[in-house]
């Protein structure tokens, strides 16, 4: 509880430093003290505020989503990225932007979280006929499945000159945003409360069908569930800011190596791991070519796919 | 009461259980025994509903299996399958606990937290409480996970193979740890055993399966005979009876 608290305080302060650099030359601090700043108050609620949210609530619902599918796929390398989920929201955006541009961001959400839906049960029948459940082929058909679903996506796009928003949607970047335009996220808020009631259910459906029928649940539907979170939370970021690649999977992993699996004592600890990983991230992107910026997917991505390598070596040696 | 009436199983083409129907009384320890593919293992699996039979029906103290919802018949009767492959680390005493998520949902009362206590102590488990599972041997392992659905407090148990990776010593301390379950809180055991003689030596009952039917049912002396064993292991088996307990001699 008391290192609950701390991992609490470390996250303030990373959100403080958030709130505090970036490239319009203005002094926040001084709204603290009460003067009046027209400007900085301005830039503080436009920009600054809303991106250090957007941080939080992106950073802390990426990692649950990591966390869930890990749990109910019962592998540790999966993630909305390493199994094509991403993808495919990408490609249901790119269907609805082209089919309905004129729908509300909501609606154009929710179909790219209905294909997302779509490209986990895909996934998941895939992996059926994976004859072995070794841990390490099922990141690798997932991925390949990603590839598959991206080309697809990439060749629509490049069909109808839309490569440029492509790229935007790949690679997450928090620079663009504003009052406005974040607010999607605070669905992944709500896709992460509902995660930490439904933990126990989870941590049951990970110890597989039998065990999970044993103790009178229905494993389809807990399924089921845990999928609809992750597709959701996968598809509101990713129209939201873009996609963070293996975000979902250092955090997780990390908190498994210390807490163990009991998802419900994982929660919390995820959450707040994640949102302080990205804003972390965020900050290195942000003062690393000042007063430039280098996108978070790049910053997540260099330090999410190396812990990726190491915990692949990890298992290896393991299982030696 | 256990009653299976006309249980059919296939796979694919290939029947795995054929009409059986068979009746376990409540109270004392059951055994299935068998060769490798007479279908124990399915039988046990048809009536804990983790598979659904092609045909017949399976009553639980009057409750069908299939219909009953799935949250009323966790209170009634577990199961533990013998294959647990584990990725997840849980500590000992969270994996017991999950017995007790029948009866409360993950919100632990009182009397939830005095089973989890009462189960680590049945299976001397208490100074492993806050290992992970990963982190212990296969009997230890197989320990906890028979904890869990002790502490599930249903008064049928049914276990696969419970003896499955346990040497002599294991085994039988399982096996008397069963037969105290069973003696002092009451609770129906089903076992399915590949050893004639720890099925022989703690059951009350025995049924011996072949090819997918019951061959033959009832207390170890008149199961563990030779002629019976001849039916359904194809084997000459001598039969010695030691301090009144029968005893198999399969190892010519």
């Amino acid at each position: 509880m008391i290192a609950l608290g701390l991992g609490l305080l470390v996250t303030a302060v990373l959100a403080m430093i958030s709130l505090l650099i970036g490239a319009a030359d203005t002094n926040i601090l001084s709204l603290l003290w009460g003067l009046p700043d027209d400007q900085a108050s301005q830039i503080l609620m436009i920009s600054r505020l809303p991106r250090t949210l957007a941080l939080i609530l992106a950073g802390s619902s990426l990692g649950i989503a990591g966390l869930v599918m890990q749990m109910i796929v019962r592998n540790r390398f999966v993630e909305p990225s390493t199994t094509g989920t991403t993808e495919s929201a990408m490609l249901g955006f790119l269907v609805v932007t082209l089919l309905a541009p004129d729908w509300p961001i909501m609606g154009k959400m929710l179909v790219a979280a209905g294909f997302a839906l779509m490209g986990m049960f895909l996934f998941l029948r895939l992996l059926k006929f994976v004859p072995l459940r070794d841990v390490v082929l099922v990141p690798l058909v997932g991925i390949m499945l990603a590839g598959v679903i991206g080309a697809i996506t990439s060749f629509f796009a490049y069909r109808f000159n839309l490569l440029p928003m492509l790229l935007g949607w790949s690679m997450g970047d928090f620079s663009g945003v504003l009052r406005g335009r974040y607010e999607l996220l605070w669905i992944g808020l709500g896709c992460t409360i509902a995660a930490g009631i439904a933990a126990d259910r989870f941590t049951v459906a990970g110890m597989g069908r039998e065990f999970t029928t044993n103790l009178g649940l229905n494993y389809r539907r807990t399924m089921l569930f845990g999928l609809v979170i992750v597709s959701l939370i996968a598809s509101v970021c990713l129209v939201s800011v873009g996609s963070i690649p293996f975000l979902g999977l250092v955090v997780p992993n990390v908190v498994s190596l210390i807490l163990g699996d009991n998802m419900r004592r994982a929660v919390p600890w995820v959450a707040v791991g994640g949102a302080a990983f990205v804003l972390a991230g965020d900050i290195l992107g942000r003062v690393v070519r000042y007063p430039y910026e280098v996108p978070i997917s790049v910053v997540v991505g260099v330090i999410g796919s190396a812990f990726f390598i190491l915990l692949l070596l990890r298992r290896r040696t393991n299982a030696a | 009461m256990i009653n299976a009436t006309g249980l059919m199983k296939s796979f694919g083409k290939t029947p795995v259980i054929n009409d059986v129907s068979v009746s376990l009384a409540a109270g004392g320890i059951t055994s299935i025994v068998g060769p490798n593919g007479a279908g124990k293992s399915t039988l046990l699996a048809l009536i804990s509903r983790l598979m659904r039979a092609d045909a017949g029906t399976v009553t639980v103290d009057g409750l069908d299996v299939w219909t009953t919802p799935a949250s009323v018949l966790a209170r009634r009767l577990s199961i533990l399958r013998q294959d647990n492959h584990m990725t997840a680390r849980l500590s000992v005493r969270d994996l017991v606990a999950f017995g007790r998520y029948p009866h409360s949902q993950g919100r632990l009362t009182l009397e939830d937290k005095a089973h989890v206590e009462r189960a680590l102590d049945y299976m001397a488990l208490n100074d492993l409480q806050h290992r992970f599972l990963d982190e212990l041997s296969g009997g230890q392992r197989q320990r906890a996970f028979v904890a869990m659905v002790l502490c599930q407090d249903t008064d049928y148990l049914l276990l696969d193979e419970p003896l499955n990776n346990l040497d002599m010593k294991h085994a039988a301390s399982m096996m008397k740890l069963l037969r105290r379950v069973s003696v002092e809180l009451g609770k129906t055991i089903v076992l399915v055993l590949h050893d004639i003689n720890f099925a022989g030596y703690y059951s009350d009952q025995i049924v011996a399966m072949r090819d997918g039917r019951v061959l033959r049912q009832g207390p170890p002396a008149e199961v563990i005979t030779s002629e019976v064993l001849r039916e359904v292991y194809d084997m000459e088996i001598q039969v010695r009876e030691i301090d009144g307990k029968p005893l198999a001699l399969f190892y010519e």
